[in-house]
């Protein structure tokens, strides 16, 4: 018999967290798939229904890459969008390419539960008990929102140099990804957000939150770097959508969300559409001089949002520039957006400042 | 003899190049206007030298400033002090010469924006994303399909008496819609007036879309020259939509301004004189095979981009 190795597309960092999981849960290779290219995309594309979301493209060039590095399981989430939809599909369309591999999805219908977690990994490796899943899910949760949480710091901050942050970050993810004891992980924690805050940061000039679509929130590659872009302006970034977000603050926050958006929006329009009114409003009342909102080109949840928050944007005087991505390669649309968004709120902010 | 201070800005569009030089108090002191022909490094080389012969004598050049979808390149090639967005440059522009304006309307030949002022700032703007519809682009395309200059396009516009209902939302749709209406009788001159209400419909519906539209309203861009636009955007708004002259200037103009708050140095009309050249090629280091342009002044490498990483990092 073969060795089955295992693989799942990219996003973000979390791959270096999901990869002990796996490993550990399946005692299998697991295998980064390769590193998100344009070469990615291009397969992606070729492969994929032409109006299908962005995300799907690029799950799917992950798969190709992975499946020719010599993956043969592969995994897939899902969420309450057509995102829900996507496991079978891509299942269809890589069998099809005629590939040989097993496709385990982890949230069936739109929903997940740790039954159907725990029959999944049970029928990769039947040696697996409920206790060790328990004990590996925790784990890898705690490791997320830890690294969230100093994501979250990073972002707010702007290092008087830039590469600082970005090599406290990678030795934050080795140190952490395979620690196996929970008060080994808060130490690291600890230790690292010490040295986080000992990185010498300058005054932002601006602040911004980023909301929108979960992909072009937490996948760089998706959106040309966009938070890199926004801190060669000295921009102070918020953004909400993170891993943790999604598994655990989404599911507390839900109610509160709703009720504060009653003036907006009286149902639920699909995935993360509430919670960007939510944060929209949010924001504003936290001081921020403007909101970037990020989605694939038609994504239907997060287009059905733009009319309620160019109101929010008319009614509370807080600007809102709309970006769109699609398969195009040229970064040229996005900088000249972005400088232009950033003067404008500049000059924005000196004028208040000469009214007082 | 002390000679007085000049500023000059470059705004290469896609479709046309634009210099202005302005004096201390913003006088315009010498324009020029030409294609750009996918060529922008020699239409820069024509524009300066029509631009040497026309400045003044007792002036000189102390600052460039550079905008449009060239601006970095350019603004490498003539050392520019400032190298900005069309957005803010049009804005700076245009406010310099209508200080009341509230809502500016720019459709050029790639792109289309909207920018609100209020008090003398931008507020607000929008830009068309992805696709290039209801721009100028669009229009010369179809000028050419009807055998019409794209010139007279606006005058035969406004004769039309029942301008014919075009699609607005895309061009490709627009297009087959505009074929269809011929094949079946209707007039040229009704057809073209139908195109220019499209254009105008497609740019509220999109680019304006949700923002409050606020007399005075400036138009400007290459479209701005068309009256059949102007009259469309008169007619659907129902406000009074003011033109300039040069209305196609006021990026240039825009920039130039800017450039007078950066460092000062003497700007040489020599560089008509050196060898530009770009280079493209793909970067093979990793599978994202990054496009890196190189631009080079008497075969040196003088600056690079289009890396991702330093891995592709040419200097």
């Amino acid at each position: 018999m073969k060795n089955k190795i295992i693989s799942f597309p990219h996003i973000g960092d979390y791959c270096y967290f999901v990869k002990p999981f796996l490993e550990n849960l399946t005692s299998l290779n697991v295998k980064f798939a390769p590193p998100i290219t344009k070469k990615t995309i291009e397969l992606g594309s070729k492969y994929s229904p032409d109006t299908i979301c962005l995300p799907f493209k690029y799950n799917v060039g992950n798969y190709i890459e992975a499946l020719e590095e010599g993956a043969n399981i592969l995994f897939q989430f899902g969420g309450g969008c057509r995102y829900g939809n996507y496991a079978p599909l891509q299942k269809k369309i890589l069998k099809d390419l005629n590939y040989d591999f097993e496709f385990y999805e982890l949230i069936k219908n739109g929903k997940t539960s740790f039954s159907h977690i725990y029959k999944t990994f049970k029928s990769i490796n039947p040696e697996i008990t409920k206790s060790k899943l328990i004990k590996e899910l925790i784990l890898v949760f705690i490791k997320i929102m830890l690294y969230d949480h100093l994501e979250h710091y990073r972002r707010k901050k702007i290092p008087i140099e830039p590469e600082k942050f970005k090599k406290l970050k990678y030795k934050f993810i080795n140190n952490l990804k395979s620690q196996k004891n929970i008060f080994r992980i808060l130490k690291t924690y600890f230790i690292y957000r010490k040295k986080y805050k000992k990185v010498r940061c300058k005054k932002p000039k601006l602040k911004i939150g980023l909301i929108g679509e979960l992909y072009t929130s937490m996948e760089p590659f998706s959106t040309f770097d966009l938070e890199e872009e926004l801190k060669k302006y000295d921009v102070s970034i918020k953004r909400y959508t993170t891993v943790s977000y999604l598994l655990i603050y989404k599911k507390i926050f839900n109610k509160i969300a709703k009720y504060k958006v009653r003036n907006y929006l009286k149902y639920h329009i699909g995935a993360d559409a509430t919670y960007n009114v939510y944060r929209t409003l949010k924001l504003k009342e936290k001081g921020y001089d403007g909101i970037i909102h990020t989605k694939p080109f038609g994504c239907t949840p997060e287009v059905g949002v733009i009319p309620i928050l160019s109101k929010i944007s008319n009614e509370k005087n807080i600007p809102i520039m709309f970006l769109s991505f699609d398969t195009e390669t040229s970064n040229t649309g996005i900088k000249t957006r972005v400088e232009a968004f950033v003067d404008m709120l500049m000059m924005r902010k000196e004028k208040k400042s000469e009214k007082k | 003899m002390k000679k007085n201070k000049a500023y000059l800005g470059i705004d290469i569009g896609s479709i046309s190049t634009k210099g202005v030089i302005i004096d201390e108090k913003n006088n315009i002191l010498a324009s020029e206007y030409i294609w750009t022909k996918a060529d922008p490094i020699n239409t820069v080389k024509k524009l300066l030298k029509t631009l040497k012969n026309k400045i003044p004598k007792e002036y000189n050049v102390v600052a460039v400033g550079t905008t449009g979808s060239a601006r970095k390149l350019i603004g490498i090639m003539t050392r520019a002090s400032i190298i900005k967005n069309e957005i803010t440059a049009h804005a700076i522009g245009t406010l310099s010469k209508y200080k009341d304006v509230k809502t500016i309307f720019e459709i050029g030949g790639q792109d289309s924006k909207i920018i609100l002022i209020e008090n003398g700032i931008v507020t607000d703007y929008a830009m068309n994303t992805i696709c290039a519809a209801g721009t100028g682009s669009f229009l010369s395309s179809q000028a050419k399909r009807l055998g019409v200059d794209v010139k007279d396009f606006g005058k035969i516009a406004i004769n039309s008496k029942n301008p014919t209902k075009i699609a607005a939302r895309c061009t490709v749709f627009a297009e087959s819609d505009l074929v269809h209406k011929a094949q079946i009788g209707h007039k040229k001159e009704d057809i073209i007036a139908g195109l220019c209400e499209s254009v105008v419909n497609n740019y509220l519906n999109n680019v304006a879309k949700g923002k409050k539209i606020k007399p005075p309203i400036v138009f400007q861009g290459g479209v701005s020259k068309n009256i059949g636009v102007v009259k469309a955007f008169e007619k659907i708004t129902k406000e009074k939509i003011i033109t300039d002259k040069n209305g196609h200037l006021m990026g240039a103009l825009g920039v130039a301004i800017l450039s007078k708050k950066e460092k000062e140095e003497l700007f040489d009309f020599d560089i008509l004189n050196l060898n530009f050249e770009t280079k493209g090629y793909e970067c093979k280091k990793c599978p994202n095979h990054c496009e890196i342009i190189a631009i080079k002044k008497d075969k040196q490498i003088i600056d690079a981009w289009g890396n991702r990483c330093e891995k592709g990092a040419l200097i």
